[in-house]
């Protein structure tokens, strides 16, 4: 499309610029001369099998598609993919917990095409009429039965599908097992608050999410991660309160504080705990053996989402095998896409971190719905925060 | 165009504002606050006083914002005042322009991207590893109340720093030289000319500050690692997170009235201060 021309001098691009911005000389003619075309052509079809395809003509689509989704869960190469062979440009809404999304849309107008809920979210979604029921004709990669069925089924709702699987995981402790002064890497919940309150005080990190952090103080007691009990609960806000002076920070953006030092343990999901495992083999990611959360995210299409169209060529494209095999290669969540793991190194599918063991995995349990919109939690939550 | 014609039209673009803006918003968040959450969040008409009833468990964030803001309101103008001194009656006016523009630049990136800087800088890697080369061991900065009260400093210093270069700027020199004639030392005109005549730019300065204080949200959120709760996060949490709004409207409009009769008892007080009502009034 471009011929390269070479390098261009610094003066020579501000002059190009100048020219460009004053409207004298297009936009094609710009990226042209000062190599950009180049180099966005060149990342674009360096991914082999996402060339453009006659499937969408550019423009067909609509030149945008809205995505709110998860911070570091997308492959930026596949979003340049999509822009190079549809003409849509992927405009990505970073969001922090499913009740910030929730909330966007409960309010309205988020102007989202395609966003990220996990599991426990999807029928609350569909009793307050916020999402629609996906026409799998206009998603020819999606093929049921090539999904694991645990990770799959909350996506449809009394038979109905509204959302097809992205990833799953699970939500565990990151443990920087050098501080542990020799002592045996922790196993449990029980030992992740003990520790808390000991050895590791004024080092450890919760979320800053009513699921997990009640859910693993729950944990503690060997009561379940989704209990609503007025008992249970009140013994799990001791427990927090006690926590609380011990804590280093109640907050979910715990990797930076993880990898340089100025906290030792924290609430983990898989990838994260993955992304650190990887860079620091000191931090340990820990399966609790009292159980936990297992979590599954999806892909769904909000109601009114302002380019329909866009929405479902870009979920679809998502979930075409070797598209989402590179996904799950730049962030380390698993897919459960059984074609998708066909298509992954041997030695990620046996990563003890993100497929964790059978007696660890099964006593994990998914969040509840009722779990998530309990005004209770998030009273116990806000009182933690505010004590 | 009649005189009315045209002040009517001046007045148009701002009422208008204020009225979309503020007062239309502010009117729905009152009807909210009778409301009731909704069973899945939201909010959900109805009439009830529950939600003022519930305001005590929201007692700690509101102890938070009233202690934080006028320790950090107080603070900047402890270190604004003699800076802004220096640029209006000290500095020589070749240097002047280039130090306003100082004072301006930290603006011109986000206080977002300035408060993460300030993570590292107070982190374990940061100051507490200095101090520890010193041999002052275990020193924990991140994540307390002094870390927010540093950020707030360095957030809002410039707001403080102008309103008071203002007033001292303007201030007719004569009357330092009047003063110093008639006998008195530096620091008697000082106490006596100087600080008085700049009293409504302190004045402005505090209120500005103060009143972005009381709804900060950003500053402890990053700073204080979730730990220290002011309103502004627990609004947040109850709008974004528990999806409460009718209490999360409650909430507001308690904090608009703690507002409104702090500011309104701080005028006072200013006003007596300073002698001078009329130049003191912004509101």
């Amino acid at each position: 499309m471009t011929k390269d021309n070479g390098t261009i001098s610094k003066q020579k691009f501000m002059e190009e610029l100048r020219r460009y911005q004053k409207g004298s000389v297009t936009r094609r003619h710009f990226l042209g001369v000062t190599g950009l075309g180049m180099a966005t052509a060149v990342l674009g079809t360096a991914v082999p099998g996402l060339r453009p395809r006659p499937a969408f003509a550019a423009g067909d689509i609509g030149d945008r598609v809205i995505l709110a989704t998860w911070p570091n869960y997308h492959d930026e190469m596949n979003f340049e993919a999509f822009t190079e062979a549809t003409g849509a440009h992927v405009q990505v809404n970073v969001f922090g917990s499913n009740e910030e999304m929730l909330a966007k849309l409960q309010a309205g107008g988020s102007g989202w095409d395609v966003f990220v809920p996990t599991n426990y979210t999807i029928t609350t979604y569909v009793g307050e009429d916020l999402i629609i029921p996906l026409d799998t004709s206009k998603l020819p990669n999606y093929d049921a039965g090539s999904f694991e069925q645990r990770f799959s089924d909350a996506g449809s709702v009394d038979g109905q599908l509204y959302a097809v699987p992205k990833n799953w995981g699970t939500t565990g402790f990151a443990v920087n097992t050098s501080k542990l002064d020799g002592a045996p890497t922790p196993t449990t919940w029980k030992e992740f608050w003990d520790l808390t309150m000991e050895g590791y005080s004024g080092r450890t990190m919760v979320h800053d999410y009513q699921l997990t952090t009640i859910g693993n103080a729950l944990k503690y007691f060997g009561y379940s991660f989704n209990s609503v009990d007025e008992k249970e609960l009140a013994d799990a806000e001791k427990l927090l309160l006690d926590a609380k002076p011990h804590l280093f920070a109640i907050s979910s953006d715990y990797q930076p504080p993880m990898r340089n030092g100025d906290a030792w343990m924290t609430m983990c999901w898989t990838g994260d705990g993955k992304q650190m495992n990887v860079d620091m083999p000191e931090i340990a990611y820990v399966l609790g053996t009292e159980g936990g959360e297992l979590w599954s995210d999806y892909y769904a299409i909000p109601k009114g989402a302002p380019h329909m169209d866009a929405a479902y060529a870009l979920i679809d494209f998502l979930l075409n095998p070797e598209v989402n095999a590179k996904e799950v290669l730049a962030h380390g969540y698993p897919s459960a896409d059984a074609r998708t793991n066909a298509l992954l190194p041997k030695e990620l599918l046996e990563d003890p971190i993100l497929y964790p063991a059978a007696d660890l995995l099964n006593a994990l349990e998914f969040g509840a719905a009722a779990t998530l919109t309990d005004p209770n939690r998030a009273e116990l939550l806000a009182r933690f925060k505010s004590a | 165009m009649t005189e009315r014609g045209r002040k009517a039209l001046l007045l148009a673009p701002a009422g208008i504002w204020l009225l979309v803006m503020l007062a239309l918003p502010l009117l729905v968040v009152f009807v909210f606050s009778f409301g009731e959450r909704g069973a899945a969040g939201g909010y959900v008409p109805a009439f009830t006083l529950e939600q003022y009833a519930n305001l005590p468990a929201r007692w700690t964030a509101f102890k938070n914002t009233l202690i934080l803001a006028p320790l950090g309101t107080i603070a900047a103008l402890v270190i604004a005042y003699p800076l802004a001194y220096f640029l209006a009656v000290r500095c020589s006016p070749k240097w002047r322009t280039s130090l306003l523009i100082l004072v301006i630049v930290p603006f011109w990136t986000s206080i977002l991207i300035r408060s993460y800087a300030w993570i590292f800088i107070l982190g374990g890697r940061g100051l507490p590893a200095l101090l520890e080369s010193i041999g002052i061991d275990d020193v924990r900065l991140i994540n307390t109340p002094f870390a927010v009260l540093v950020g707030i400093v360095y957030g809002y210093l410039p707001l403080m720093v102008f309103p008071i270069f203002v007033s001292l700027d303007k201030l007719d020199k004569r009357l330092l030289e009047a003063s110093a004639d008639l006998g008195s030392t530096p620091w008697r005109t000082f106490r006596q000319v100087t600080l008085p005549l700049s009293v409504p730019g302190i004045a402005t300065g505090c209120m500005l500050v103060f009143i972005l204080l009381m709804g900060e949200f950003l500053i402890p959120a990053i700073l204080g690692g979730g730990k220290v709760f002011f309103v502004g996060n627990a609004l947040v949490d109850l709008f974004l997170q528990s999806r409460n709004w009718a209490y999360g409207s409650a909430v507001a409009m308690t904090l608009v009235v703690v507002m409104l009769v702090t500011v309104s008892i701080y005028m006072k007080f200013i006003a007596r201060l300073g002698g001078q009502r009329e130049d003191v009034s912004l509101m």
